[in-house]
C-alpha cells in the first residue's frame, strides 16, 4: 500500500514541534520516544504498520484545539484516534505526522431520559455509553462487532452500523450533535438536543468523513428505552440462494426484524468452535431476531418460521433461554476474531443490492478457486451489506497482494451489481484507490471540496479515502501554503 | 417571471451551466418558503418517474420531479411507504401544485414518525444533482448501507436547492402496518402535555408519533394488530395519571401539515429539545396558536395580524438562547425578504456554509439567499 513520502521538512524539526505541544499539554500526554510511538503504529488493519512522529493524548477540547492550532501552524499532518479499531487503516500514521489519540477523553457528559439523549466524550467506548444508562432501561444503537473496544469518536468519523441496523440505523442515524474542532483549531458545535438542522446539514457530512473534516470530541447521541425482550431464530438452509429468497420474502411479508444475520458453511464451523452456540452445520444459516414482549416476538416469529418452513429448511430452531441467545449473538459477533485464530485474513465490507445475493456469493466463490486463498462469508443480509473474510498467510511472500486483488476484485463486483465498496468500515486506505470505480472524477471533485472548505491545508488524515493522486495537488498546497 | 421547464438531466445541466443570472429551482412549486428568489424559474417537474422498485430490497429510485402521491401510490401497492411521512404545505400556503420527491428530500421535509423512524435525510440512500457549475455529481447509491467516501446525500437533504439541483433520488422504503391506534388524552397544557409524551417516548412501547394540539395529546401505534392492542394497554396503564385515554382512529395529516394553523397569516416551524417546547410556547409573541409534534421537539406557531417581522425576531431570539431553530414556513413575501426567515447559526457554523455554498454554487446562481443572504 502506498503511502505518501513523508515530509522532509516536518522530520526535521520533530524537536521544535515536541516542544510546542508540550507548552499546552501535559508531560505524559506527548509521545515522541520512538520505542513507545510504536504502540501507535497500526490499527486492526494489522498488514500496514508505520509509527507517527508524535502520539498526543489530549484530555480536554481546549487541549485539542491547541494541538491541532499548533500543527497547523507547523504544517504537519494529523492523523485522529479513537480505539485503534478501524478495519480499513483509517487510523494508520505516516511517518511525519501526529496521531491525536481521544482515549482519555472518555466521560458522560449529561443524560437526559426526558429527552432520550446522551452527552458524551468521544473517546468513550461504544458498549460503555449503553453502560452509562441501562441501568435505567435504555441503551445507545448502533452495535459494531468491536462495541466492547471502539470509541464515539471512530464510530462517528467511520459511520459505524452494526447487527442491528436493519431496524435502529446506524451512526447518522444516532447522532444528534458534535463538537468539532477544525484543523486550525477553531471549535463550533453542530446540532444538539434538537432534531435536524435548521441550515445545512453539516452533522450529516462530518459523520463518516473518516476524521478528515475535524476532531470530533463531544457527541450528543440518541438513546432508546431497551425494548422488553428479544429472541433470535437460526434457520438453516442448503444454499445461498434459498436464505436469500427467505429473506427477501421476510421482508415483504411486512415484518421488519432487528437484525438478519447470515453466514457460510465455512463461517459457521469457526464460529461453533468459537462460541459453542449449536450452528446448525449447513451451507447457510441465518440468525433473524425480533424484539417485543413475548406474546409479540411469539406472534412475529411465528409468521417469520410460517416463511421460513416455504423455502425448505434443513434446520429452524428459535432460542429456548437467554443464555442461548447470548451464545448465539456472541458467535457471530466474535466471527472476525474467530477466524483470526486460524488463519491471517481480510475482511471485505461491500454492500450489494440483497436480490444480488446469490450471484455476488456464487461468483466469490470462482473467485477463491481462481486465486487459491478461502474465503468465508459473514454479512447483514437484511440491508446487503456483506462481509467475504479471505484467508491468506502473512508469512508467505505475494500471498497479501494476491488476497488484495481477490479482494479488489470482490469490491469490483459489488460496485458493478449496483452496489457499494464499504457498508460500514470506511474506506481508508483500504479501499482508496478503488474509489474511482464508484465515482467520477467531478463526483471525487464535489467531496474533494468539502475537505477544502474544512480543512484548507489537507493535513487531517490526507493521504486516505481519496487515491493518492487524486488528492496530491491538494496535498501539495500544505507546501504551499507556507 | 420567465421559466423554462426541464424534461431531462441533460437540459438541466445546460440550463445551470449557460446561466449567468439567478435560478429559482422548482419542483411541484409547493414549497414558497424562505427569501423570496428573484431569477429565472428553472422547473424541474418534467423529469418524474419512478425508474427502479424493488420491494424486497426496500429501495425505489426516482426522478427528482416525481410527484410524491405517486410514489405513495406505488408503494402502496406492494404494502410499503415513506416511513418519514412526509408533509404536504399546499394546504397551509395554499400552492397549486403538487409535491415532489425532489422537493421533499432537498427541503428534508419529515412528519410525525420522524421521532421513530428518522428524518428524510435518514431515508435518501443516494442522489444525483446539478451543481451550479453545470456539473452532474453522483453520491450515495441504491444501498441501504454506504459510507463510501462523504455523504453528500445528507448535505443536499435540506439544502432547498442551493447547492445543487436534484435530478433522481434513491430511497429506503418500509413496509405498512397491519393496524394503527391513536391514545388522545385531553385537557394537557404544554407542560404536562410534554411530560405525558416523554413518558411515552421513553417506554419501550414504539410510539409512532407523539403530538398536541388544542390541549390533546395524541400517541400513535402502529403494527401488527395484536401488538398494537398490547402496547395500547400498556400505554394506558403507564400514563393513567394524566387523565382518561380515549382510543380513536385519529387522521395524522392534521399534525403532519399543521392543519389548525392553516388559516395563520405566518407560520414557524420550530425544533428544539422537547422538554424545551413548553418554554418556547411560553416566549411566543402575543396572539400566536401552537400546536406540538415530535414529542415537543416541533413546534408549528402561527399568527395572524400584529407586526410579523418583530414577531418572528422574537421567535428566533427565544430559540437561540435554547439551542435549536425556527423558521418561517409561511409569512407575507414583504417579510420574507426583510428577515432571515432561517435561523441564523452562529459564525463558525454560517462561516462553513457560505464557504460550501460557494463551492457548490460558485456564480450563486442556484436559489441565492432563500436560506441565508
Amino acid at each position: 500500500m502506498e503511502m505518501p513520502v513523508p515530509d522532509s521538512d516536518v522530520l526535521a524539526r520533530k524537536a521544535r514541534v515536541v516542544e510546542r505541544l508540550r507548552d499546552v499539554l501535559p508531560g505524559d500526554a506527548v509521545i515522541d520516544d520512538p520505542s513507545e510511538t510504536r504502540a501507535y503504529e497500526c490499527d486492526a488493519l494489522t498488514a500496514y504498520r508505520c509509527p507517527p512522529m508524535v502520539a498526543v493524548l489530549p484530555s480536554t477540547t481546549a487541549e485539542v484545539s491547541d494541538v491541532l492550532r499548533i500543527c497547523h501552524d507547523e504544517g504537519v499532518p494529523v492523523v485522529p484516534r479513537g480505539s485503534g479499531t478501524s478495519l480499513a487503516g483509517g487510523a494508520l500514521p505516516t511517518a511525519d505526522c501526529v496521531i491525536l489519540g481521544v482515549a482519555r477523553m472518555n466521560d458522560v457528559l449529561e443524560t437526559d431520559y426526558d429527552n432520550r439523549i446522551i452527552r458524551v466524550q468521544t473517546g468513550r467506548t461504544n458498549l460503555s455509553v449503553t453502560g452509562a444508562v441501562e441501568a435505567d432501561g435504555f441503551f445507545y444503537a448502533p452495535d459494531p462487532s468491536s462495541q466492547l473496544a471502539c470509541a464515539i469518536a471512530g464510530n462517528i468519523a467511520m459511520n459505524s452500523g452494526g447487527a442491528h441496523c436493519l431496524k435502529y440505523g446506524v451512526t447518522t442515524n444516532n447522532l444528534m450533535g458534535v463538537t468539532l474542532v477544525q484543523m486550525d483549531g477553531t471549535v463550533v458545535e453542530i446540532g444538539g438536543g434538537h432534531l435536524d438542522a435548521g441550515g445545512l446539514d453539516l452533522l450529516g457530512v462530518i459523520c463518516g468523513s473518516e476524521g478528515q473534516l475535524g476532531v470530533v470530541t463531544e457527541a450528543t447521541l440518541r438513546i432508546l428505552h431497551k425494548p422488553e425482550g428479544a429472541r433470535p431464530v437460526l434457520m438453516g438452509f442448503d444454499s445461498a440462494e434459498v436464505a436469500g429468497a427467505c429473506v427477501a420474502d421476510i421482508i415483504k411479508a411486512g415484518v421488519l426484524p432487528v437484525a438478519i444475520e447470515f453466514m457460510d458453511k465455512m463461517l459457521i464451523e469457526v464460529c461453533e468452535d468459537f462460541a459453542k452456540a449449536d450452528y446448525p452445520m449447513c451451507s447457510a444459516l441465518l440468525i433473524v431476531e425480533v424484539e417485543g414482549s413475548d406474546a409479540e416476538i411469539d406472534a412475529q416469529l411465528a409468521l417469520i418460521m410460517d416463511i421460513a418452513k416455504r423455502h425448505n429448511p434443513v434446520a429452524l430452531r428459535e432460542s429456548a433461554s437467554a443464555d442461548e441467545s447470548a451464545r448465539i449473538w456472541a458467535g457471530r459477533k466474535a466471527a472476525f476474531s474467530a477466524i483470526g485464530r486460524i488463519s491471517d485474513y481480510m475482511c471485505l465490507d461491500g454492500t450489494i443490492p440483497v436480490s444480488e445475493l446469490p450471484y455476488v456469493l456464487r461468483r466469490i466463490g470462482e473467485m477463491s478457486d481462481k486465486y487459491n486463498l478461502p474465503v468465508g462469508n459473514v454479512f447483514h443480509a437484511g440491508d446487503g451489506n456483506m462481509h467475504p473474510l479471505i484467508c491468506y498467510d502473512a508469512n508467505k511472500p505475494g500471498d497479501l497482494e494476491l488476497c488484495e486483488e481477490f479482494g479488489a476484485e470482490v469490491l469490483k463486483l459489488c460496485v458493478e451489481v449496483g452496489g457499494c465498496l464499504t457498508g460500514e468500515h470506511g474506506v481508508g486506505i483500504e479501499k482508496r484507490d478503488l474509489m474511482t470505480h464508484q465515482y467520477a472524477p467531478a463526483d471525487l471533485e464535489a467531496q474533494m471540496a468539502v475537505k477544502d472548505v474544512f480543512d484548507a491545508k489537507w493535513l487531517l488524515n490526507p493521504a486516505k479515502v481519496f487515491p493518492l493522486a487524486v488528492s496530491e495537488p491538494r496535498r501539495a498546497t500544505k507546501f504551499a501554503a507556507e | 417571471m420567465k421559466m423554462s421547464k426541464m424534461k431531462t438531466e441533460d437540459e438541466v445541466t445546460a440550463a445551470v451551466a449557460g446561466a449567468r443570472r439567478p435560478l429559482a429551482v422548482r419542483g411541484g412549486g409547493t414549497r414558497s418558503v424562505g427569501r423570496p428568489v428573484v431569477g429565472e424559474v428553472l422547473d424541474v417537474s418534467g423529469l418524474s418517474g419512478v425508474t427502479l422498485y424493488e420491494p424486497g430490497a426496500l429501495t425505489l429510485v426516482a426522478q427528482a420531479g416525481t410527484p410524491v402521491a405517486e410514489i405513495e401510490k406505488t408503494l402502496a401497492a406492494e404494502n410499503q411507504r415513506l416511513a418519514f411521512e412526509p408533509y404536504d404545505l399546499t394546504g397551509m400556503l395554499g400552492t397549486p401544485g403538487a409535491s415532489t420527491i425532489g422537493g421533499v428530500i432537498a427541503t428534508n421535509a419529515s412528519g410525525p414518525r420522524r421521532i421513530m423512524a428518522g428524518a428524510a435525510r435518514d431515508f435518501a440512500l443516494g442522489v444525483r444533482f446539478v451543481d451550479g457549475a453545470g456539473q452532474v455529481i453522483k453520491n450515495g447509491g441504491r444501498v441501504m448501507k454506504n459510507v463510501t467516501g462523504y455523504d453528500l446525500v445528507k448535505l443536499m437533504c435540506g439544502s432547498w436547492g442551493t447547492l445543487g439541483v436534484l435530478t433522481e433520488v434513491s430511497l429506503k422504503v418500509l413496509p405498512g402496518v397491519e393496524a394503527v391506534t391513536t391514545l388522545v388524552i385531553n385537557g394537557l397544557d404544554p407542560a404536562r402535555a410534554v411530560d405525558a409524551m416523554s413518558r411515552a417516548l421513553a417506554s419501550p412501547f414504539e410510539v409512532s408519533g407523539a403530538a398536541w394540539t388544542g390541549g390533546q395529546v395524541w400517541l400513535r401505534l402502529e403494527g401488527f394488530e395484536s401488538s398494537v392492542a398490547y402496547r395500547a394497554g400498556e400505554l394506558k396503564t403507564l400514563l393513567s395519571s394524566f387523565g382518561d385515554i380515549v382510543e380513536t382512529d385519529a387522521d395524522w395529516r392534521t399534525m403532519r401539515d399543521a392543519a389548525p394553523l392553516h388559516g395563520a397569516e405566518a407560520v414557524w416551524r420550530i425544533s428544539v429539545k422537547p422538554s424545551d417546547g413548553p418554554a418556547v410556547i411560553g416566549a411566543l409573541p402575543d396572539g400566536c396558536d401552537a400546536m406540538m409534534d415530535w414529542g415537543g421537539g416541533l413546534i408549528w406557531a402561527g399568527l395572524s395580524g400584529g407586526d410579523i417581522a418583530a414577531a418572528h425576531t422574537g421567535v428566533q431570539a427565544a430559540v437561540a438562547g435554547l439551542g435549536g431553530h425556527a423558521t418561517m414556513i409561511k409569512g407575507p413575501e414583504a417579510v420574507r425578504t426583510a428577515v432571515p426567515v432561517f435561523q441564523p447559526e452562529a459564525p463558525g457554523v454560517a462561516a462553513l456554509s457560505a464557504s460550501l455554498r460557494q463551492r457548490f454554487d460558485p456564480k450563486g446562481i442556484l436559489n441565492p439567499g432563500l436560506m441565508a443572504a
